[in-house]
């Protein structure tokens, strides 16, 4: 079946088998290789990505359900050439160790600051508590988002919030 | 890796198309909600539906409203949305206390509520508040909607009153004024199903309890539910003693299995101690406190 998907704001367009896994399309037929495979069993996370701007696992979803939807994965979060403040802040709090969980991580820490931009640590670990490190690194992980949420960029909603 | 066998794909464009899709491919076709159940089990082949058919353009499906006295949930409401939901937090503490813990924030953006239910999994913490709340589903077939109570809608593990061409369509509630519920649940780590888990409503009245239900998971409560212990509080004061000893006759009508989340009678000893904990938070909260 053909299938449509804008991903990071591009359409792609494929034709795949309907039992094709979303984490699948996105890797192979796109080529985006930042969303990573994880455990295949919607546990570890790793392969978070949004579909219509909310964190899903795409090993559990069919890239069919994708179909007309709009995907955002990693690569989506740097913004004309600047990371993005999440992105910032795993460098600055060494968040990632062998860097397996990260792009899921990442995302959910993203989606989580775009609803609650000044999350707590217990809502930090309450967002990532689907996703698993393997190399345990919780502490810079929540640290990570919490540098994030401190030092958001100046983009147009959060300049507006300061104005207002 | 883990590969669905082939399969077609469809979306259905209303509740009506859909029913004509499960008449035209026959048992071998699946209804497709979120998804997080039924990709799993294909993943592992478990299930092999030779045609999906993807619910998510039915939007008249998702939604929480009340209607008279009841609430509404629509089978395509996420996990999410239940969680969220300010009409469910101020009638019923139950749904939020549930859905904080039943798997993970990401999983609960595309599990639903019919999903859930449909499944039937004997580990199902929704079927445990439904059950407790003594709710009703709408089944849609060909011709006109049924409604099936949540404590007669399984049929056994994995298996409901919904027909091969039937969709559930909603979940009621009955709004209970001044009644207080609560959940409990014990898991081996966030995002894993219950060892066991209890919900409760409990509604004081003149001193007594007045109305009550207690419903009860992953510990072999037949159709999740503790009728004799619910008939025994009835009238009783909201005492520890009471609620103990309703906790013992509900401990003691479940049937658990030992298995890799414990053994019987450690989960035995969990349904006592959580219906227990869950009857005195409701009572609490129906007295205000």
């Amino acid at each position: 079946m053909q299938v449509t998907i804008t991903i990071n704001g591009t359409p792609v367009t494929r034709d795949v088998e309907p039992r094709m896994l979303l984490v699948h399309f996105v890797r192979e037929e796109a080529g985006l290789r930042g969303t990573h495979w994880g455990c295949d069993t919607s546990n570890c996370g790793t392969c978070t990505l949004w579909v219509d701007g909310a964190p899903v696992k795409s090993c559990t979803v069919l890239a069919a359900q994708a179909d007309g939807h709009e995907v955002a994965t990693v690569e989506g979060l740097e913004k004309g050439g600047e990371l993005d403040p999440v992105q910032k802040g795993f460098i600055e709090c060494h968040g990632l160790q062998c860097g397996f969980c990260t792009p899921g991580m990442m995302m959910t820490g993203r989606a989580l600051l775009d609803s609650n931009p000044h999350p707590t640590e217990e809502e930090i670990r309450e967002a990532i508590s689907g996703q698993i490190c393997r190399c345990t690194g919780y502490k810079n992980i929540v640290a990570a988002i919490q540098w994030a949420a401190d030092n958001p960029a100046m983009s147009d909603s959060v300049a507006s919030e300061v104005n207002a | 890796m883990q590969t669905p066998a082939p399969t077609d794909y469809v979306r259905a464009t209303s509740v009506a198309h859909a029913i004509s899709l499960l008449e035209e491919h026959g048992e071998e076709s699946r209804l497709l909600a979120g998804g997080h159940s039924l990709i799993p089990m294909m993943r592992l082949r478990v299930a092999r539906p030779e045609m999906l058919i993807d619910l998510q353009e039915l939007h008249e499906l998702r939604g929480i409203r009340i209607e008279g006295d009841e609430i509404v949930i629509g089978a395509m409401t996420t996990h999410a949305d239940i969680l969220a939901s300010p009409v469910l937090a101020e009638h019923y503490a139950i749904f939020r206390e549930a859905e904080k813990v039943i798997a993970d924030p990401v999983v609960r953006n595309r599990g639903t509520m019919g999903g859930s239910m449909c499944q039937a999994d004997p580990s199902e913490d929704l079927s445990a508040v439904g059950a407790a709340l003594k709710g009703t589903v709408v089944i849609q077939g060909a011709g006109e909607s049924r409604t099936v109570a949540i404590r007669e809608f399984h049929e056994g593990p994995y298996e409901t009153k919904v027909g091969p061409a039937e969709i559930l369509t909603e979940v009621r509630f009955p709004i209970r004024p001044g009644a207080g519920s609560a959940y409990e649940k014990v898991e081996r780590r966030v995002g894993d199903w219950p060892v066991a888990s209890v919900g409760a409503y409990v509604v004081v009245s003149g001193g007594v309890v007045s109305d009550c239900g207690i419903g009860l998971t992953a510990v072999g409560a037949e159709h999740f539910c503790a009728p004799g212990a619910e008939a025994y509080l009835i009238g009783k004061p909201p005492t520890e003693e009471s609620f103990a000893e309703a906790a013992r006759l509900a401990a003691d009508s479940c049937s658990p299995s030992s298995d890799q989340r414990g053994p019987a009678d450690y989960k035995s000893h969990l349904a006592k101690e959580l219906t227990h904990r869950a009857l005195r938070r409701s009572a609490a909260s129906s007295q205000g406190a």
